[in-house]
């Protein structure tokens, strides 16, 4: 069968519809939203063979799939690194309930934060929650752990974590399909207890998982995806996690080592290969992107061994993604590079698009703000986030997904009187609303203003569950319909809707503006569509 | 065989549809492949590249090794300068001359130029105008991919073939008009390589 090409993404995506998966849930965040979007495009997925749907949030994604396995039948659920945080009490206590039909939960993390607010390593969440981790080194390998995650999801009726990076996430290459298998029928848990965490079954359950700690070892000693390599040069040996393993092979001529090498794409890690690797070489030198998880096991507290070189003694830089440079002069290898970067060359930060709507609420807003003065706007995550950088300057938070609402009540509370909430509408049906509830109830003179473009546009347009609800939504949790105010951001608008602004900032409650224009993006995505189809319907005809 | 191509642009300016006809092309040779992209924030104007490998042997490493990039295929001129520590001291440069200011400290065009007549190997071009003047003002990257194209190691006929398999579904002038950006820029390269 021809390969296709696929990026890490959409392998995982194509592996787990050929695995037998029977739903897919998520909330999109780069750099894992390709999986989800993926299986929607399939056919699979629009002939209703497959459910895949974008969650409110991660949370209410992890705790659907996680229902879905309950129920007997395969599921996956994906998020970046940031959404395990949002997920984590449901993804945490899934290792306690464990699984019933296979469940993969996918996190894609984001070293060197090329679109994130932090590096977070999401194997630390596979450890801390006792379940197995998968770690694919290219994309054929995500595609096939995906078959193998699965059977090993079963077999032990444990959730499994694919942890994926950015460069995997989105790098393409060819990868061999395999037969698909049939979905599972529906089937209830043989023990119908086994979901319900109360005190006493929770303690039977959590023993269960820590009995079967040793099993998983075994299994990772036994995993395909992790081989120790021997080679003649023990001086040092290397342990090479994930796509460590391939910016290692890419310093040596036809990929050959000379030094024994353990490459890791299974945890927990296997004892066994590790112990072989230290007692046989002088040093061992950790590769992993992230932090240094497997380097501090093998360290310990004590570092009493011998020498393990990695992230933590600065052989390998504490922070940021790997690449074959850094591991070249980890190795004292030759570090080569072209000529400089000019210095007439300009950084060039992203931008908002020209035409987009949120443009025209910032203008506004800091008009508005003028007498208040700087430093009293709280922001959120998405294409607004852009705000903060010039010409706006406009906002002065962006923390977490929906910290908007609550940073502005609490400082509210301190006395910083107007304050600002600057919330999308994904975002704000994500993690905003709860927050606004609290606003509502302590009665805090905020202004919160969700800038309703329609989508969730940072991460490429897919659909938002705020979607025509958002008046209903507010009013529902208690603001007052006199202080709802829907604008139209556009420059003609821009007296007017500065005038509302003005109002509602001097309101001494909360206030919800609604700027409300479609996302420039999905509008002209949507004009190029329908005049394809024009164009379909004008040649058949 | 073994090319390690970096594509350089700003976000928006397609420069996966250069990617997308390379690949096809290599793939119809039974080349191995990898090629990785920008997806996500700096999509929205900001700087983006592509790592583009190809090789008749399997590829490790997804992301091409510092001063070993074979080219760079810019389709903005001073995004082509951005990779230089990429690129080999042998390698090629290719790029448009015509900027994307979307900056405020966009540097003098003149300054520009000069660095990029710095490079020992380089073809610059004006793709849009190009393309323009063939009528066709939206296949400027074409003519870019067209001037690259004698650096390849792929044969002209698989890059060809990738045109008209891509653009298939928008008819056969949409075909046609690529393959004559294409052959533009590729007279373009070639009278400058004389």
């Amino acid at each position: 069968m021809q390969k296709l090409l696929l990026l890490g993404d959409e392998a995982i995506a194509q592996g787990a519809i050929d695995a037998g998966m029977s739903g897919i849930y998520a909330y999109p965040g780069t750099p894992s939203t390709e999986i989800t979007e993926y299986v929607m495009h399939s056919k699979e997925a629009k002939s209703g063979k497959v459910v895949a749907s974008w969650g409110a949030n991660e949370k209410t994604a992890m705790e659907a799939a996680l229902g879905m396995s309950y129920a007997g039948k395969r599921a996956m659920v994906c998020m970046k690194h940031v959404g395990l945080n949002v997920a984590a009490d449901a993804f945490v206590n899934s290792a306690i309930t464990g699984a019933n039909g296979g469940l993969i939960v996918v996190a894609a993390d984001d070293p060197s934060m090329h679109s994130s607010q932090n590096e977070q390593d999401s194997r630390f969440y596979g450890k801390f929650a006792l379940i197995p981790i998968l770690e694919p080194g290219n994309q054929q390998e995500a595609y096939d752990m995906v078959h193998y995650g699965f059977e090993l999801s079963e077999k032990y009726r444990i959730p499994v974590l694919m942890r994926i990076t950015t460069r995997l996430a989105h790098s393409r290459s060819g990868v061999a399909r395999r037969e698909v298998r049939e979905q599972n029928e529906i089937k209830l848990p043989e023990n119908l207890k086994q979901f319900i965490l109360l005190p006493a079954n929770a303690r039977r359950q959590y023993k269960g998982l820590l009995n079967s700690q040793a099993a998983y070892i075994l299994e990772s000693e036994k995993s395909p995806y992790n081989v120790l390599l021997d080679h003649s040069d023990k001086k040092m040996g290397l342990i090479a996690c994930g796509l460590a393993y391939n910016y290692l092979i890419e310093n040596f001529d036809d990929h050959k080592v000379p030094h024994p090498v353990l490459r890791i794409g299974q945890y927990p890690l296997p004892e066994k290969q590790i112990r072989d690797l230290y007692e046989t070489c002088d040093s061992l030198l950790i590769l992993e992107d992230g932090y240094p998880l497997v380097e501090e096991l093998i360290r310990g507290f004590m570092n009493n061994g011998k020498p393990v070189k990695g992230r933590l003694d600065g052989t390998i830089p504490r922070d940021g993604e790997l690449n074959p440079n850094i591991i070249a002069r980890a190795l004292g290898l030759p570090d080569e590079h072209g000529r400089d970067i000019p210095a007439i060359v300009s950084s060039r930060p992203p931008s908002l698009c020209k035409g987009c709507p949120h443009i025209y609420s910032y203008n506004a807003l800091n008009e508005a703000l003028l007498t208040a003065g700087k430093g009293r706007v709280f922001s959120d995550i998405g294409c607004y986030t852009l705000g903060a950088l010039e010409p706006f300057d406009a906002i002065n938070s962006c923390v977490d997904m929906g910290a908007s609402i609550t940073m502005a009540k609490g400082a509210a509370d301190a006395g910083l009187v107007p304050a600002v909430a600057v919330i999308g509408d994904s975002t704000f049906t994500h993690s905003g609303m709860t927050g606004l509830l609290d606003a509502v109830i302590s009665k805090s003179p905020i202004t919160v203003i969700i800038l309703d473009n329609a989508t969730t546009a940072m991460t490429g347009g897919q659909d938002s569950s705020a979607l025509g609800k958002i008046e209903d939504i507010v009013a529902a949790l208690g603001v007052e319909k006199d202080h709802i105010r829907i604008l139209n951001p556009l420059q003609k608008h821009h007296e007017e809707n500065l005038a509302v602004m003005k109002e509602e900032l001097a309101y001494q409650g909360v206030s919800v503006v609604i700027p409300r224009r479609e996302c420039i993006q999905t509008v002209t995505r949507r004009m190029r569509e329908t005049k394809k189809q024009q164009l379909t319907e004008k040649s058949e005809a | 065989m073994k090319k390690d191509i970096i594509l350089a642009g700003v976000g928006g300016q397609g420069i996966l549809s250069i990617a997308a006809t390379i690949g096809t092309a290599a793939l119809s040779k039974g080349l191995f492949l990898k090629q990785a992209e920008v997806h996500g924030m700096s999509q929205r104007g900001g700087d983006v590249q592509s790592n583009l490998r190809i090789s008749d042997r399997e590829i490790a490493s997804d992301l091409i090794p510092m001063g070993k990039a074979d080219m760079i295929i810019s389709v903005e001129p001073m995004e082509s300068l951005r990779y230089l520590p990429m690129l080999s001291p042998n390698g090629w440069l290719i790029t448009n001359i015509k900027p994307y200011i979307n900056i405020r400290n966009y540097p003098e065009m003149d300054k520009l130029m000069a660095e990029i007549e710095s490079q020992p190997r380089h073809i610059a071009m004006d793709a849009d105008e190009i393309a323009r003047q063939m009528g066709s003002p939206k296949s400027a990257n074409m003519v870019i991919l067209g001037a690259a194209s004698p650096f390849l190691d792929i044969d002209y006929e698989s890059l060809q073939n990738a045109i008209r398999t891509i653009f298939r579904k928008k008819g056969d002038e949409i075909v046609q008009v690529n393959l004559d950006a294409l052959q533009a820029g590729r007279d373009f390269a070639m009278s400058k390589m004389n």
